[in-house]
């Protein structure tokens, strides 16, 4: 795992440095000499051969001094000043997605067919076709002309004499679209995922011997039927965690959202080398968690995975 | 949920699409850490509302020793306060400079002080630069925020906490800084012009620029600046001022001299007599822009008004490309010269929409002609390590964004081809020989004969098409007011302007009539 990690900075710093742009002068101002340029980019080791500032990265990665080139701070704590932003939206959009997808999914499997599967089928598609920046954009703009009530960031930009309560509440109410608009994609997309695999699971021999024996209908959907329907849903939740850190760009950019997400974009704009590389590695980090946990879950809901 | 906070409060809420990064001036070089900046700190001087000439700031006035190596004479203000309580000296200013020119520190300002071989305190309220040699825009670069040497003297400047949390001289002090959210900024009350009459500025970081538009329109920021298809919006808007004045800045069409097509001064006239520049302004900008006559804004002082830009006139465009050769012998519609057909690619970047369709305009009125032009765009990167720092282009679409001063000698002399800004390899001795005449003189009626010439003579010279100079557009919340005192001591408000120098240009004078105090 560790060599995969590596291998994986490696690629992920050649191409990030090698792509076109530095991140000294990119406006084009003539009162900026070539002199210092050169001095600039020699500061932050960018005349150094590529090797070498890749050593030097993950030198400073490890000994604490790795700073932005954006604005001279270090990059763990721009790291984590934002992390818990991203974190609580992303975990409320999956607890919505889950807690809707599921059941959804059930019941579509169930009514095969009906007007309400299809209604279903349908509504999956429109989730999944729309653009969610589109969305985000309407629902903005109504939610502001009914209510007349900020939503943009994590909270009003004025909360004095606002009580205890009232600046929760106020929290909440700025957590709800953005995470509503997050979860739409992925509702759609669980809610097909959980329908089709179990209609699939409730074909096998053993729910029919099972309904044979005179088991409730009940019983045979969610105690048989959905402990198997469930397994690839697991992988997915194994994807689902770089996620949580990584953040959405679109969506943190469109509601102002401080997160990870519009980190990493900004970072990718002004060639902030050392925060994209901290970013993409702690990434990386998370996919390979992710799956691990994964594979430790099938294990736990799937008695023929043993390991050794 | 509760409704809506007050709006009427003794504030104002500006937004900016990117976060700031250093709130240190000699650091910053983003639109949004230099406006923060500009209310935390202040200059030696500064520019005037027209841009023309320099107001004291920490400086109150200075004294100009002309000579092979001339001095300027700083008399700083005293008394002046930095906003932990310690005074201001003239030793700040030196750290200042010193930090600029230490070749550690991570700042592009270097190259406004090159010329400069000392800096002396002479008493804790004189400081003294000489030059190497006379360099008149020298003055202009006082003007940099000046930083305290007693909270900067130790420790990394490019990674110092400071950075995020600034102590300056000037009309607001910094209060907390929430990363990508806003950046709130109060009232000085110590400010040697006095306190401002806004009680505090929230600056709030809007990464989206419809978004920003939607928060001005339901009151949630107070300014916002226009684009032109917004304008007429924002004027039908009954709560918003709408205000205007040409930017410090050209879109143009730059030919790579370079390149055999565009060599003959005869071709790059016929191109501008071809591109109708009226109606690129009338259509791209929502005719909110005036039509360039050279490479200086025409409201500045040094723009020779007597320079009118090429009329529209295809005709003659014809007829200038036939004298120079270009003839459509073989009858396939596209101008020939010696066998070879007259075509070129005319590359922006992409992301830019007002270039794109300059770019569309251009490209058919070049067809017109009989010239086959193919436009491209590419991301801004990609456009300058591929294309312009190699010159490897055709023809560009760009735009410059100036400073007051006119010294352009970094786009236009020829000793900047190599490494510099002129990337369209213009080359006339008698325009060099100018620019190298005008950052020599210090008196502004002999600045502006040279640079009148200038003008007179790149008009016909044309290495650019210039296109336009945009408006600068701004809307406010009608709710503020300027106050001052009239000369019997009563406050009187009158309303706000849009300077040369831009909007905020009074800010401290701003005020919003009839808003509760701000409760402490």
């Amino acid at each position: 795992m560790l060599i995969t990690l590596v291998g994986i900075s490696i690629i992920s710093w050649v191409v990030i440095t090698q792509a076109p742009g530095s991140p000294i002068a990119l406006t084009m101002d003539p009162k900026v000499s070539p002199k210092v340029i050169e001095q600039m980019m020699k500061n932050y080791d960018l005349d150094k051969p590529i090797y070498q500032q890749y050593y030097l990265w993950l030198k400073k990665l490890f000994t604490g001094r790795l700073y932005s080139f954006k604005d001279g701070r270090p990059v763990m704590e721009k790291i984590s000043e934002r992390i818990g932003n991203t974190l609580i939206l992303n975990l409320v959009a999956t607890l919505i997605i889950f807690s809707l997808a599921i059941p959804l999914g059930i019941f579509s499997a169930r009514k095969q067919y009906s007007f309400l599967d299809h209604l279903g089928t349908f509504g999956a598609y429109l989730g999944i076709s729309t653009p969610g920046f589109w969305i985000a954009y309407l629902l903005i703009l109504e939610t502001v002309i009914l209510f007349g009530y900020p939503v943009l960031g994590m909270r009003s930009f004025v909360t004095e004499g606002f009580t205890t309560a009232e600046l929760v509440l106020d929290r909440i109410w700025h957590l709800m679209l953005p995470s509503i608009i997050m979860a739409i994609h992925g509702i759609a997309g669980i809610s097909r995922y959980t329908r089709s695999s179990m209609l699939e699971v409730i074909r096998q021999d053993y729910i029919r011997t099972a309904r044979a024996k005179g088991v409730p209908q009940e019983t045979v959907y969610y105690k048989h039927a959905l402990r198997n329907a469930l397994l690839p849903i697991i992988t997915i939740f194994g994807f689902l965690i770089p996620d949580l850190i990584g953040g959405s760009i679109i969506i943190e950019t469109v509601f102002a959202w401080p997160g990870i997400g519009r980190l990493s974009f900004q970072a990718v704009l002004a060639r902030d080398y050392p925060v994209v590389m901290t970013i993409l590695t702690i990434s990386a980090v998370l996919t390979l968690l992710g799956n691990f946990i994964a594979d430790i879950l099938y294990g736990i809901a799937d008695p023929r995975i043993r390991y050794r | 949920m509760g409704s809506r906070p007050p709006q009427k409060v003794n504030q104002l809420v500006e937004s900016s699409i990117g976060d700031a990064s250093f709130l240190n001036p000699i650091l910053a070089q983003d639109s949004a850490s230099s406006e923060i900046n500009s209310f935390v700190f202040n200059g030696l001087i500064k520019y005037d509302r027209n841009l023309q000439h320099f107001v004291g700031e920490l400086a109150e006035s200075w004294k100009i020793k002309e000579g092979p190596e001339p001095e300027i004479t700083f008399f700083l203000r005293r008394g002046v306060l930095w906003h932990d309580g310690k005074e201001f000296t003239a030793e700040d200013v030196k750290f200042t400079y010193e930090k600029i020119m230490d070749e550690k520190t991570n700042t592009v300002r270097r190259s406004d002080y090159e010329l400069v071989k000392r800096a002396e305190v002479l008493d804790p309220y004189t400081f003294k630069v000489t030059y190497r040699q006379p360099f008149s825009p020298g003055l202009g670069t006082w003007s940099m925020g000046v930083i305290p040497k007693h909270l900067l003297e130790k420790g990394d400047i490019n990674t110092v906490p400071f950075n995020r949390k600034p102590v300056g001289t000037g009309p607001f002090r910094f209060v907390e800084w929430e990363t990508d959210e806003k950046i709130v900024v109060e009232a000085n009350p110590k400010y040697f012009q006095g306190r401002p009459k806004l009680d505090r500025i929230i600056y709030r970081i809007i990464p989206d620029s419809s978004l920003s538009e939607m928060e001005l329109l339901t009151r949630g920021i107070d300014s916002y600046s226009v684009w032109p298809f917004q304008y007429r919006r924002m004027k039908e808007t009954p709560f918003l001022n709408v205000y205007s004045q040409p930017s410090l800045g050209y879109t143009y069409i730059g030919y790579n001299l370079k390149n055999p097509l565009f060599q003959d001064k005869r071709v790059r006239q016929a191109l501008t007599y071809a591109t109708n520049r009226e109606e690129i302004v009338q259509y791209v900008l929502y005719g909110l822009g005036a039509v360039a006559n050279g490479p200086f804004p025409p409201q500045m002082w040094y723009s020779n008004p007597h320079v009118k830009p090429l009329p529209y006139d295809p005709a003659k465009a014809r007829q200038l490309l036939a004298e120079a050769g270009w003839k459509d012998t073989d009858g396939d519609g596209i101008l020939d010269k010696d066998g070879k057909p007259f075509r070129f690619k005319l590359i922006t970047n992409s992301g830019n929409d007002t270039r794109r369709d300059v770019g569309v305009l251009a490209q058919r009125a070049f067809r017109e002609l009989g010239i086959d032009v193919k436009l491209e765009l590419y991301e801004w990167s990609v456009f300058l390590k591929n294309f312009i720092n190699p010159k490897a282009f055709d023809a560009c679409i760009l735009g410059w964004g100036l400073s007051p001063d006119p010294d352009d000698y970094q786009i236009w002399h020829s000793s900047q081809i190599e490494k510099g800004f002129n990337f369209v390899s213009y080359r006339n001795p008698e325009v060099d020989r100018l620019w190298e005449e005008g950052r020599r003189e210090y008196d502004i009626e002999k600045r502006k004969a040279i640079y009148w010439r200038i003008n007179e003579l790149m008009a016909e010279d044309q290495p650019y098409t210039f296109l336009y100079v945009p408006l600068a557009i701004a809307a406010l919340q009608k709710k503020f007011m300027l106050v001052e005192k009239d000369s019997t001591g009563k406050e009187i408000f009158r309303p706000i302007q849009m300077e040369k120098a831009g909007l905020t240009y009074d800010l401290i004078k701003w005020y919003v009539p009839g808003a509760p105090a701000l409760e402490k």
